[in-house]
């Protein structure tokens, strides 16, 4: 099993270094902004891998709700975790972004913000987990899961309505919209890359959090049959 | 069927009825959250040193923060004095409906932070010597509604973050975040009305939404979290 961990981080690192070069050498360099754009394939890919982070999460919180596995639990408190810091490089890359291309950091837009409040929710739920005493954090945690996703497609809406700067979805957005082919086939193979990099994350981080849920079982076990202490 | 609902309604009123014989005798969460939002309103006006056309449009943001924070104090206070004598676990065992218990209790903070707003409200206006340009019904609208969203969030927050070591300072960490797009609606809303600039009906619809969806997910959830050992 480690031997396998081991190798999965190699061939992640590998096919980082892979579209690295891609990113930076071989994929064309954009015609208004110029080599400021190539920020484009890490924001997307991140912001992608982020997203899907926060959906796993939900997901696993719900079975959890639903049927008590540990198992969900762990894959809900990975996912979290490495949501937040896939979430956190998009911000961050998205203000390295903006300063050049639209002359400011941060602007208080609808998707900004809305990452922005999503960010700052999923903090609160790890904040909570570390706050709770032992044995109840699960269920409060997924609760609050629930109520943090729910929220996303209202945080959208309201801001949508306040104000709007972001430029409107490049893929599929209308007859003006699309990418020239060899950005898009880069970006898809970063969104892969990501994907693959933050599988192997949520993947690494659930042993860990499944050996502390054995760990914690067998300590609780044990100081039951007052053996501990 | 309809004994259950009726004793549903028989618990919800009980406890709705000991919370404001309790409040009513005690003042305690009234007083609390009263001065609190005037210090709050004292406070703002001198770190912005409004002109009464300034003060228009900021007020809708004073207004709703003075509140938010004020509501926190009380809301912090709802499930304290079931802990005390182990009132929570007593119903937890008993065959009375969770929601009801719920319900109660959200119902009760609604209407302290309704009458904290009636207190507060010719407070503002001579402090910040507000006028409202637009329809003045609909600032009672929007008021009701948003101190729903408010309340209906916090009273589930609240029975989450008992169970916290730090309780007092998690409420706010889970209550902020969740409550941006209320806020934000409330905000812009009474300011929109108070300026007469815009029509605030995007935001009641918003408002409405966030009740429902919300208060239904608090109903499906707070069983589970108040069965969480």
């Amino acid at each position: 099993m480690k031997k396998l961990s081991l190798i999965s981080v190699f061939v992640v690192l590998a096919l980082l270094g892979m579209t690295s070069y891609l990113n930076l050498g071989i994929a064309p360099t954009e015609a208004t902004m110029g080599d400021v754009q190539r920020i484009f394939y890490y924001h997307v890919a991140s912001g992608w891998v982020g997203m899907l982070c926060f959906f796993v999460n939900f997901v696993a919180s719900v079975v959890y709700l639903w049927k008590r596995s540990p198992q969900s639990d762990a894959i809900a408190v990975a996912s979290a975790e490495v949501g937040v810091v896939f979430c956190a490089v998009l911000l961050v890359l998205g203000t390295l972004w903006a300063r050049p291309v639209w002359g400011i950091w941060w602007t208080w837009d609808a998707r900004l913000t809305t990452t922005l409040v999503l960010w700052l929710i999923y903090v609160a739920y790890l904040v909570l987990r570390r706050f709770f005493a032992e044995g109840q954090t699960q269920v409060l945690a997924a609760a609050f899961a629930v109520f943090g996703f729910v929220d996303v497609p209202i945080v959208y809406m309201s801001i949508r309505w306040f104000r709007t700067q972001h430029p409107s979805p490049v893929i599929g957005g209308g007859p003006n919209s699309g990418l020239a082919p060899s950005i898009l086939y880069t970006l898809l193979t970063n969104v892969a890359v990501f994907t693959l990099m933050g599988g192997l994350f949520i993947f690494l981080r659930y042993k860990l959090q499944r050996q502390e849920q054995v760990l914690e079982a067998a300590h609780a076990e044990l100081s039951l049959r007052g053996v501990a202490q | 069927m309809s004994s259950h609902s009726a004793s549903a309604f028989a618990v919800t009123r009980a406890t709705l009825l000991k919370d404001l014989r309790m409040e009513w005798r005690s003042k305690d969460a009234i007083n609390s959250m009263l001065f609190f939002a005037l210090l709050v309103v004292v406070i703002f006006s001198f770190a912005f040193n409004p002109t009464a056309e300034q003060s228009r449009q900021i007020a809708g943001g004073l207004i709703w923060v003075a509140f938010l924070f004020a509501a926190v104090v009380a809301l912090n206070q709802t499930w304290a004095r079931e802990l005390r004598n182990q009132v929570l676990d007593a119903y937890r065992v008993s065959p009375a409906p969770p929601n009801a218990l719920f319900l109660a209790k959200t119902i009760g903070n609604f209407l302290f932070v309704v009458v904290l707003e009636c207190l507060m409200a010719p407070l503002f206006i001579v402090f910040y010597e507000l006028r409202s340009v637009g329809p003045l019904w609909q600032l009672v609208v929007i008021a009701l509604l948003g101190t729903w969203a408010l309340v209906v969030n916090g009273t589930f927050f609240a029975a989450l973050s008992i169970r916290t070591r730090n309780r007092e300072i998690m409420l706010p960490l889970l209550l902020f975040p969740i409550c941006i797009p209320a806020l934000l609606g409330m905000v812009d809303a009474t300011t929109s009305i108070l300026t007469g600039e815009a029509s605030p009906d995007f935001w009641i619809k918003l408002l409405a939404v966030y009740d429902i969806v919300f208060t239904s997910v608090s109903l499906l959830l707070f069983e589970r979290v108040l069965n969480a050992e």
